[in-house]
């Protein structure tokens, strides 16, 4: 809600200034967002689609079974995986996390699900590729999961 | 046909899925509608005003000031200034995407847009707040400290790849925005 806020607070604003200075500048501004849109639609309606099929199939139920149970090496690789291919909003991640690691997870494998929770989207990628570039996109996300479990394995040796 | 095919592939993939899901799992199938449809309703809200907001960007932002506060040349300043422009209480990930590549057309380094996503994804205010709360001090301080310098060199390591190796297709379709 205070995203949403805050978003039409500034465009508000953005728009007000805009209007003010030129009008014809603001007309081919919003063509420019048309099309940017308009070219970003079906990455957006795939996004959706496999946001919901991955937080469908796994649950924070699922997660927790999945990587609280076991220690280990194992453990770590599963959590990185699980946080790169789902987008969990962070009031729902950090307690389950908090949980995860008070009920016995080891600091690495909590540090490498958020890690890669925050810093690695799959999800996200399709539509990152339509505006950032694939080239972008793949070298952010790819060395994003090196960083994150790098990350993840100094904070399992200094915590 | 065959361009409409080729540029909806991953909608329809999905799509096939989602039907495989309903025959084969109807109460996954139900939850994952559920969460499509939740996520539906942020972006319908949200990606709206984000991409006009790219597009006042593209036309207001003065080129030669983002090439000097963000640009090849900003230094320290300039990555300081993409990080706090990143951990500012914004939205989701996908609000940043846009804003970045409006960045990239006027001129802000690959460096400082790494570091500018990167803040956005991982150090947001809010988010480490939460992150405090329930992970404690220590663990997130260590985070925030680590991910900083992993961005750096993340961010750094991108430029030098993608300055030797440009990434042709993407200049091609983004021509044009860059002279506004």
């Amino acid at each position: 809600m205070t995203t949403i806020i805050i978003i039409y607070a500034l465009l508000a604003l953005a728009l007000v200034f805009s209007l003010f200075k030129s009008k014809e500048k603001t007309q081919k501004a919003f063509k420019v967002a048309g099309k940017a849109l308009l070219k970003t639609a079906p990455s957006l309606v795939a996004m959706l689609g496999i946001v919901g099929l991955i937080l469908g199939l796994l649950t924070p139920e699922k997660i927790a079974s999945l990587i609280g149970a076991e220690a280990g090496f194992l453990a770590t690789v599963t959590a990185a995986v699980i946080g790169s291919v789902t987008l969990i909003p962070s009031l729902v991640a950090f307690p389950l996390a908090g949980s995860l690691l008070r009920s016995g997870a080891t600091v690495m494998t909590i540090s490498a699900f958020i890690t890669t929770l925050v810093m690695v989207g799959v999800i996200t990628a399709p539509m990152e590729m339509k505006i950032l570039g694939m080239r972008f996109t793949l070298l952010r996300n790819g060395l994003g999961i090196i960083a994150a479990l790098l990350i993840a394995f100094l904070m399992g040796i200094l915590l | 046909m065959k361009n409409i095919l080729k540029k909806f592939k991953l909608p329809i993939g999905v799509a096939i899925v989602f039907v495989a899901l309903f025959i084969f799992a109807p109460d996954a199938a139900a939850r994952s509608s559920k969460v499509a449809y939740e996520y539906f309703l942020e972006m319908v809200f949200i990606l709206p005003p984000v991409f006009i907001l790219m597009g006042l960007m593209e036309v207001w932002l003065p080129k030669d000031k983002i090439k000097k506060w963000l640009g090849n040349d900003s230094g320290l300043r300039g990555g300081i200034l993409s990080l706090v422009l990143g951990t500012l209480p914004t939205g989701p990930l996908y609000v940043a995407f846009p804003l970045s590549a409006s960045l990239l057309h006027k001129g802000a380094s690959i460096t400082n847009v790494v570091i500018f996503l990167g803040a956005w994804a991982a150090l947001k205010i809010p988010q480490l707040m939460i992150e405090v709360k329930f992970m404690g001090l220590n663990f997130a301080i260590m985070r925030f400290v680590l991910t900083i310098f992993a961005l750096i060199l993340m961010g750094s390591f991108m430029k030098a790849v993608l300055t030797r190796h440009p990434d042709k297709k993407w200049l091609e379709s983004n021509k044009g925005l860059s002279d506004q």
